[in-house]
């Protein structure tokens, strides 16, 4: 076990380089960059501006000076909100990680009851109606069901706000606070969930379908256990162990699909500083939040890796 | 009971040159209702955008100044966009770019992932490692990002509109095809060990031969399904990408960049035709493609059936 942690710990931080190698690469392949697109500045304030920010250094040389600042903790500036970059970052990723770890809740939930029944009760009505629902939910493009939304409970029906995360103009406190900020979360949090829960749904179908064809299921019911007992003890058990691995994969996933559902409903968070610093071309902020969501996935996996190394012991022997 | 594993049958049959594993996969896709609704509604979805314009009386980027912003009417089935375009004939016009960049994407995907896959899967070794490890670090790296940053790359190098999808679909293949090549590595891997190996070992074939004649033809039938489903991935991030104002930009039309009407809040509101038929067209095309992958995953693995 020792072994197999110390094998895929040393191969994380391979990838985790050649990750960030990568990244900072393709940012270096841009021709132009903040200070050339500010078509206000003098050649000879461009000149000083590039020299201070360290962009006139050959690109390796600015890759291992990122790194190691980064490693401090340092991801240096960013150019358009003038701030430090990690405090910006800070600034608005509870936002997003309110509506995302919220959205997991939910997406798990509701994907694990209405897998398990669905698999119980094959070809049921029930079986019917999710399997069909799966398919759908899979197939929305994230804008276009967000603005359909915004248009049936904004616009037609009134009964929800429109986007933002406060009414405007708005300073409530306290707990009338904390019902506006629910209220306006109430459809990001149901896209987000609706965006995720098709494929995990049917990942908890196909599980536990195959579960319950086991021979130990058949002994299960042979010796006169309940149904009840059958199910929700030993093959329910079985059905969701391998999805430890999933679970790395979702918050990473949530926030970088909370992108165009932040866009859309002005949330102020994470996905929007993301989408805004694509077109006023801010590189360290780009880069900040493309290698955070990377890190998460990497560090992610690694922990379900060895989490599932644990509880199932064929996989550190092979 | 033990059905025979269809994979195993063609490896078989390849050998002796049957195409029957085709007949019998079509003849249980055939069986599957919803596959095959899908598979109608697709065909009807290429021929409205690939000779639907053909039809239209209206000509494609032609403005008319005094036919803005019309409802749809007998004349404008769909109405008519801020310039008086007819809006049904865009859509046609955008399914053709939208459809074609999905298909590419996932053929240029398609043939990087195999043959690496392919290759790494065969040879092992350092190449192995090299090549995975490359997969992994693009794989960690989430797709929306990854495709964000590419395509501003692509706006800072000013890449005249006319190319910018040819470009989109290297882009969705660059991201796509690492999944692919693990994919494919990992039946390489079980199939090397397999007898009919041994006998082109025996006969003294060359690697390049083993690897394109007889590994990656035998990996097709799993490729297939992963491929379908790969296009309907790529239309989507496409999509998304050009709603953006990322991807295919105007003139040109995509399903995507006209849904990019609804960013005027104006348009949102009040001309829900300008937006809602693109948006509907993704999500049906998309549907129909992620239930025709599933029926012929179903119907090439039957065993696999629930």
């Amino acid at each position: 076990m020792k072994q197999y942690v110390l094998q895929r710990f040393l191969q994380m931080i391979v990838i985790l380089f050649g990750t960030s190698f990568i990244i900072f690469f393709l940012f270096a392949m841009l021709p132009g960059d903040y200070i050339d697109s500010n078509i206000s500045l003098t050649p000879q304030r461009a000149q000083e501006l590039k020299a201070l920010y360290g962009l006139d250094q050959p690109v390796l040389q600015r890759y291992f000076k990122w790194l190691g600042n980064a490693l401090h903790g340092d991801f240096g500036y960013s150019l358009k909100h003038q701030e430090n970059v990690l405090s910006l970052l800070n600034k608005y990723v509870w936002n997003s990680f309110f509506v995302a770890i919220l959205a997991l809740f939910l997406t798990w939930s509701i994907a694990l009851v209405s897998g398990v029944i669905s698999a119980i009760k094959q070809y049921s009505w029930f079986d019917g109606f999710v399997t069909f629902f799966v398919f759908a939910a899979m197939s929305f493009p994230s804008f276009f069901i967000s603005l359909l939304f915004i248009k049936w409970f904004g616009v037609d029906l009134q009964i929800l706000p429109i986007g933002g995360m406060i009414d405007t103009g708005s300073d409530s406190t306290g707990l009338a606070h904390l019902l506006e900020v629910g209220k306006h979360m109430i459809l990001p949090v149901t896209i987000l969930t609706l965006l995720s829960i098709g494929s995990l749904t049917r990942y908890f179908r196909t599980g536990m379908l195959e579960v319950i064809r086991q021979d130990y299921i058949r002994t299960a019911r042979a010796k006169g256990l309940k149904e009840r007992v059958v199910i929700f003890k030993h093959a329910l058990k079985n059905a969701i162990l391998p999805a430890i691995t999933l679970l790395a994969f979702e918050l990473p996933g949530l926030f970088s699909g909370a992108i165009i559902m932040e866009q859309i409903f002005n949330w102020p968070g994470v996905g929007r500083i993301q989408l805004e610093s694509v077109s006023f071309r801010d590189y360290p902020v780009l880069m900040a939040f493309t290698m955070f969501l990377s890190c998460l996935t990497i560090i992610g996996n690694f922990l379900a890796d060895v989490t599932y190394a644990a509880v199932d012991p064929r996989i550190r022997l092979k | 009971m033990d059905t025979p594993n269809p994979i195993v049958n063609k490896q078989v049959k390849t050998v002796v040159k049957s195409p029957s594993i085709w007949k019998q996969t079509f003849r249980r896709l055939k069986k599957n209702k919803l596959a095959m609704i899908s598979l109608f509604f697709l065909l009807f979805m290429f021929l409205l955008s690939f000779i639907g314009p053909y039809f239209s009386p209206y000509i494609l980027d032609r403005t008319n100044v005094a036919n803005m912003n019309q409802p749809p009417s007998a004349a404008h089935w769909l109405g008519t966009d801020n310039y008086g375009r007819d809006v049904l004939t865009r859509l046609m016009m955008a399914g053709q770019i939208s459809l074609t960049i999905g298909i590419a994407a996932m053929v240029l995907s398609v043939m990087i992932g195999s043959l690496l896959g392919a290759i790494s899967g065969f040879y092992r070794g350092v190449v192995d490692m090299v090549i995975m490890r490359i997969a992994d670090i693009l794989m960690s790296i989430p797709g929306l990002p990854l495709l964000l940053i590419l395509a501003a790359i692509l706006s800072e190098w000013k890449v005249p509109a006319e190319y910018r999808l040819y470009i989109i679909m290297i882009m969705l293949s660059f991201v796509g095809w690492p999944g692919l090549a693990r994919l494919v590595r990992g039946q390489i891997l079980s199939l090397k060990e397999q007898p009919f190996m041994q006998a082109t070992e025996v006969l003294g074939l060359s690697d390049r031969r083993k690897i394109l004649h007889h590994l990656i033809p035998n990996t097709v039938p799993l490729l297939l399904v992963v491929a379908t489903l790969n296009v309907a991935g790529s239309i989507l991030s496409e999509s998304a990408l050009s709603f953006l104002g990322l991807g295919v930009v105007p003139p040109t039309p995509s399903w995507g960049n006209m849904m990019d009407a609804a960013n005027n809040f104006m348009d949102f509101r009040k001309r829900p035709w300008l937006w809602i038929p693109p948006g509907t067209a993704i999500f049906l095309t998309v549907v129909s493609i992620n239930l025709l992958g599933d029926g012929l995953r179903d119907a090439l693995d039957p065993k696999m059936r629930r």
